[in-house]
């Protein structure tokens, strides 16, 4: 009966699987060569294409003396982004689990900038940072926090520290439900157990809570890591990479040379080069899985 | 009376108790703040938002902005693209998902681990990342500027989460309730449609607004593939009003708020099966 059975699902298997099969080769996996390949082109600003050519791009690309400088920061951009979009996610997890009143208004209010168009998350806030009439001075001016307005996006390195904020502000809302939804997994006996123990809320929380959150802290961490490494609209609607590349990811670089300096080819190579990097990311992410189904 | 009910009740809430909710009623006004924001902004007249210095609230509440924006922009015929694209991604993908997510939960066989890790691949890429290639594909079959290009794209890098969050559901559903309709004479197909599917409801509902969503806010896909106004979504269409000579920042916000509210609404709806989804998620 049982081997019947697995015979029979064999046999069955395609007519089920079959469209989500054909729709993610033809939409995902077709891209992704085609990519690859354009990568090794040579491509007309009209996008035709005029012939191999080589690792003609990639040298391009190396030679670009930007490139370092978008290397670092995209580095800093992922690692900062992702690092204090956990940090700060702990505790506001632990502020959804709480019970008081009103909590469901809090966890309401905690999810719009999940729900909402990051386009126009990133629109409001670079009306809030205005130099002139954004709100950010008017109350920093109010609380005698500045003399004068200051604007905010002017310098490089300090928008980029505010496209930073934003990015870590979209990101809580995700990372603070999956950790709330690790919270929920934890048996309310081990944290009676401890209360009874006599142990302080926060060695309670150090010992006991923090270790059984860790699953869901990688969960978090992985997906945060990927989607900040892919995140385009904060930088492209708040300073668009600019001035020059000053403020550029190398996600936000391959666009631009590819859509605005109508470069396919060696946009192509840059994209190959995150898509190596996303690899490494998905590699770690398989082995790392592996090795906790086995701890 | 009253004050006597009251302040009892107000005994039971401790310094402690006091402290967490303010705390976390402040969190929630500052995750809450820019939105609010983006409200008193587009209730402003005109010439108030560019006052200086700035206001906090509107000195004339302007809700005529809320009129006027369907006049000044292209507003209904954006929600209209946003609908039709988001919309029919997501039946795709619900309709595709669904038979394999229960055959994947229900059944082993061979190339099952190869389909799932296809499943996972798909689910690490962003279409960001792979733009360039889907441009040029989407060139080759002549969609540039239509709905079905976006569409397609939308549902295809969805898919993987469907996948994901519908079978981890179906494989809750213990198999003996489905052993029982086979008995009775249902074909695996009615067992699924009449039987699991109902049970499924949460998952199904959290990946059909997940998808929804999702389609919904896309932009850097939708801004390569579209190029006239009437087949640009929200995102793009309310955006492009931000690079041209003078920005009616009222306009753009009003317009922003129409966009938002309504998936926050769907967002705030399964906020209760959210927990629960992501747990089942994070433990596999």
């Amino acid at each position: 009966m049982a081997q019947r059975s697995a015979n029979k699902s064999r046999l069955g298997a395609l007519p089920w699987i079959a469209p989500a099969l054909v729709m993610i080769l033809v939409f995902v996996v077709w891209p992704a060569f085609e990519m690859l390949r354009t990568s090794f082109q040579e491509v007309g600003s009209t996008g035709a294409v005029k012939g191999w050519a080589g690792w003609q791009n990639f040298a391009t690309l190396i030679k670009n003396p930007d490139l370092p400088n978008v290397l670092i920061r995209t580095f800093i951009w992922v690692i900062g982004v992702v690092f204090f979009t956990i940090i700060i996610s702990l505790p506001v997890a632990q502020l959804l689990n709480a019970k008081y009143p009103g909590r469901k208004v809090v966890r309401w209010a905690v999810i719009i900038p999940w729900a909402a168009s990051l386009v126009m998350t990133s629109t409001v806030w670079k009306w809030i940072l205005d130099a002139y009439y954004g709100v950010l001075n008017e109350i920093a001016m109010d609380f005698h926090l500045l003399k004068e307005p200051i604007d905010w996006l002017a310098n490089t390195k300090q928008s980029f520290v505010w496209l930073m904020v934003v990015a870590v502000f979209v990101s809580i809302p995700f990372t603070s439900f999956v950790i709330l939804a690790g919270l929920s997994t934890v048996p309310h006996d081990i944290m009676e157990a401890s209360k009874v123990d006599g142990a302080s809320p926060w060695q309670n929380y150090r010992d006991i809570i923090f270790p059984l959150l860790r699953p869901s802290l990688f969960v978090a961490a992985v997906i945060n890591l990927i989607n900040v490494f892919n995140s385009f609209p904060i930088i492209w609607v708040i300073t668009m990479g600019g001035p020059g590349y000053e403020t550029d990811t190398t996600t936000t670089l391959a666009y631009k040379i590819s859509f605005r300096d109508q470069d396919v080819g060696q946009s192509a190579s840059m994209a190959a080069i995150n898509f190596a990097i996303i690899l490494v990311f998905i590699a770690l992410f398989v082995k790392a899985s592996k090795n906790q189904e086995q701890s | 009376m009253t004050t006597l009910v009251v302040a009892k009740r107000h005994k039971r809430f401790t310094g402690k108790k006091v402290s967490l909710t303010i705390s976390a009623w402040t969190m929630g006004f500052l995750f809450f703040a820019p939105y609010l924001q983006m409200l008193l902004t587009a209730l402003k007249p005109k010439e108030e938002i560019t006052a200086i210095p700035a206001t906090y609230l509107p000195k004339k509440w302007a809700f005529d902005n809320f009129i006027g924006v369907w006049k000044e922009i292209p507003l209904m015929g954006f929600i209209k693209s946003s609908f039709i694209i988001s919309l029919s991604a997501t039946v795709i993908v619900i309709l595709i998902a669904v038979p394999a997510a229960y055959y994947v939960a229900r059944n082993d066989f061979r190339g099952k681990k190869l389909f799932l890790l296809l499943v996972l691949i798909t689910q690490m890429f962003a279409p960001t990342a792979l733009v360039v290639g889907i441009f040029r594909e989407i060139v080759k079959f002549h969609l540039v500027d239509t709905y079905l290009a976006l569409i397609l794209i939308y549902a295809a890098f969805n898919m993987a989460f469907s996948i994901w969050i519908l079978s981890s559901f179906f494989a809750s559903i213990p198999q003996e309730i489905e052993e029982a309709a086979w008995i009775d004479g249902c074909s695996r197909f009615t067992t699924l449609t009449r039987i699991v599917l109902p049970l499924a409801l949460p998952g199904l509902v959290t990946a059909f607004i997940f998808t929804f969503i999702a389609a919904w806010n896309e932009f850097v896909i939708a801004l390569t593939l579209t190029s006239s106004p009437e087949h640009e979504p929200l995102t793009v269409g309310l955006t492009s009003l931000i690079g041209q000579y003078q920005v009616q920042w009222n306009y753009l916000f009003a317009g922003s708020i129409i966009a938002i509210v309504p998936v926050v609404i769907l967002f705030a709806l399964i906020e209760k099966w959210l927990v629960g989804g992501l747990t089942a998620g994070s433990v596999k």
